[in-house]
């Protein structure tokens, strides 16, 4: 009779706790709420902590939609004018001292960027998270002093970089704080920190975003964010391979 | 009595022939492919220190831990101030900086799109200095099938095939896609000089060979280069010298708690060398020990089916009281005179065969369609002085060894039954 007693009283317990998580869905639309957007443009540093030296580049990017980007390097100097065009799971990549377009296929997209520790597809992705995952809250934590979520995310759609997500979502701001991303092995492929949160319009952004490719050495590649504007009208002539030489 | 024997030697040919023949056959066997092991064994060395390893090389020890990988984002910094010290460091070595990349050739249609690419292993060599070391080193010249060598900045030249594949021509306009020794995507242009064929896959497959100053250029590694390699004024390998050179470099240079600090590696601690180089050593006490034996198994052989043709001519110089111990004697100074002579004709014989093929080398490339290692196409002979002699002793040696484990026999003929044997 003890022990029924004491069984039933941990299975109400623990429906009590699952029952005070959001429900996976939800916490996904209300992050997608926050990060994406149907186009942006954005100024950014991007500081590449290396071996033996920390290497830093500045861009500006527009991204239109999941399938559309483009981004100019401004700095530094011999960077200066090299231009990347995403269309769909395409990319060109203009040189201005070889006066060349070059395009990359599909599976180079998951290359490192400029030697740092994101790929083209994490610069130029932007889908949401609802629509590649299904997730499951599956605790708490404090980062940095907030209260998270601790999400479970695995997706359901195919041609996808990271199989697998755990994410700290800010209870009170619906953000991630820390991610860490899984290929479909189960082997920890990256880890981000992002920080610097703050209010723009009416949705929570970071400001600075830690990238750490757990396979390879060196401290990180760091994306500030500078500047950033949602939903703006963005000409589509930005979105073509004409624009890539002006 | 020497003259006695060689008498009876010269007109008995059925005595002297075959152990004479035996021996020479022999003897030139190991002259030939002693100076053959020594030609390929060498030329395999000499071919990676000149394309890869170097008799010595210095990097850093960050890049000499993936050095398979040619990480240039570890390379040495500060070699336009090392290139003058460590000649006078290090006098009697020639040293030369590299710079081994890889990268995607691009090639550009009319409206400048992408017309074919292929993936490439590309080698930044000085080339446009006036010191024509290095292109002499990778037998630039001679391997040159079209075009010429790069005088001007940003040529290149292509291994045949590959431009073949890319169908490009000198004078054609290609796109080396890269990333810099910072991890910076780069694209450089450079024009088609020449196509070149080496006569090895490892490098016919997809090479490019540039200025180091372009490459410098396109990879943003100014006043940096991957690897220094260091030759041997010999030209030829030597452990003992390499390994005094790197031990006294590393003491200087070398330290384990500096990743980026520099270390001075010899050759067979690269590119899994180590097997050729040792092997190389002990070609000589191989050859010799594997000659005598199996040379004193065939001139035993020989041996014992002469004793049974001179059974009768033993027993009877035996039955008219010539001793036995005088028999065998006689026996070993026949075997004397016909290994020597035997020696003597086979090292010439297999001198004159090892110079023509040092002289002419062979053409093993058919071998070596899908071999991935670095090895030259033609192969030569290397007659080196071990082998004027390395014939020649074990030749002389074995006839004697034979002819002491044949004529053993002599000793258990027994006088008593000697008149019988002879009756019968």
């Amino acid at each position: 009779m003890k022990k029924i007693f004491l069984v039933s009283a941990a299975m109400i317990l623990f429906a009590n706790l699952y029952g005070q998580y959001p429900d996976g869905k939800e916490l996904l639309s209300k992050i997608d709420y926050n990060m994406a957007s149907e186009n942006r443009y954005y100024e950014s540093s991007m500081i590449i902590h290396g071996r033996r030296t920390a290497l830093t580049f500045r861009l500006r990017t527009w991204t239109a939609g999941e399938t559309k980007s483009f981004t100019e390097y401004l700095f530094p100097v011999r960077e200066q004018g090299t231009k990347m065009l995403k269309l769909d799971d395409q990319l060109w990549i203009y040189s201005p001292s070889a006066d060349r377009i070059i395009q990359i296929a599909g599976h180079m997209l998951r290359q490192s960027v400029m030697g740092s520790d994101l790929s083209y597809e994490d610069l130029m992705e932007d889908s949401k998270l609802s629509d590649q995952y299904n997730a499951k809250v599956t605790g708490t934590e404090i980062i940095e002093g907030r209260n998270c979520w601790i999400v479970e995310l695995t997706a359901f759609v195919q041609e996808i970089a990271y199989h697998g997500k755990k994410i700290w979502v800010d209870q009170e701001r619906n953000i991630p704080l820390k991610e860490e991303l899984f290929a479909k092995s189960g082997t920890l492929l990256k880890r981000t920190q992002l920080s610097e949160v703050r209010r723009i319009g009416e949705r929570w952004y970071p400001g600075r975003i830690l990238f750490k490719d757990m396979l390879k050495e060196g401290e990180g590649t760091e994306l500030v964010i500078e500047k950033i504007q949602f939903n703006i009208s963005v000409p589509d002539h930005i979105f073509s391979k004409a624009s890539l030489k002006k | 009595m020497i003259r006695f024997l060689f008498t009876g030697l010269i007109r008995d040919k059925h005595r002297s022939l075959i152990p004479f023949l035996v021996t020479s056959i022999g003897v030139m066997l190991t002259v030939v492919f002693h100076a053959w092991m020594t030609g390929v064994i060498g030329n395999s060395i000499e071919f990676n220190a000149k394309f890869s390893t170097g008799h010595v090389k210095i990097m850093t020890r960050a890049y000499a831990e993936n050095a398979s990988q040619t990480p240039n984002d570890l390379a040495i910094l500060g070699t336009d101030t090392l290139m003058k010290i460590i000649p006078k460091l290090i006098p009697g070595m020639d040293f030369a900086e590299r710079i081994y990349f890889g990268g995607i050739v691009d090639v550009p249609d009319n409206q400048g799109e992408t017309r074919a690419q292929g993936p490439a292993m590309g080698i930044g060599i000085d080339l446009l200095s006036g010191d024509v070391s290095e292109a002499e080193r990778l037998n630039l010249p001679s391997s040159l099938k079209e075009g010429r060598l790069p005088v001007n900045k940003n040529e290149v030249l292509l291994s045949r095939k590959f431009a073949e594949r890319l169908d490009l021509e000198p004078g054609d306009t290609l796109t080396l896609v890269s990333t810099t020794m910072y991890g910076e995507f780069t694209l450089h242009n450079f024009v088609l000089a020449g196509t070149v064929e080496f006569g090895t896959t490892a490098l016919d497959r997809g090479t490019v060979i540039a200025d180091i100053g372009d490459v410098r250029e396109a990879l943003n590694m100014q006043d940096a280069a991957g690897e220094i390699l260091g030759f041997l004024a010999s030209g030829t390998y030597d452990d003992e010298k390499a390994g005094m050179t790197a031990s006294r470099f590393n003491s200087r240079y070398s330290s384990a708690d500096d990743e980026f600090s520099l270390v001075m590696k010899k050759l067979p601690e690269l590119n899994n060398m180590d097997f050729l180089v040792e092997f190389s050593g002990k070609l000589k006490a191989i050859l010799v020990a594997v000659f005598i034996i199996a040379m004193s198994l065939i001139l035993w052989n020989a041996g014992l089916l002469g004793g049974l043709r001179r059974y009768g001519e033993f027993g009877m110089r035996l039955a008219i009281g010539e001793e036995k111990s005088h028999v065998y004697k006689t026996m070993i100074i026949e075997s004397i005179i016909i290994g020597f002579f035997g020696s003597v004709a086979g090292t010439a014989l297999g001198l004159t065969i090892a110079l023509y093929l040092q002289n002419q080398g062979l053409d093993l490339g058919f071998m070596m369609k899908n071999a991935s290692i670095m090895m030259p196409q033609v192969f030569r002979a290397h007659i080196t002085p071990a082998t004027f002699y390395i014939g020649f002793i074990p030749g002389f040696i074995s006839a004697q060894v034979g002819t002491m484990l044949a004529g053993a026999g002599i000793y258990k003929r027994q006088t008593s039954q000697l008149f019988k044997e002879l009756e019968a």
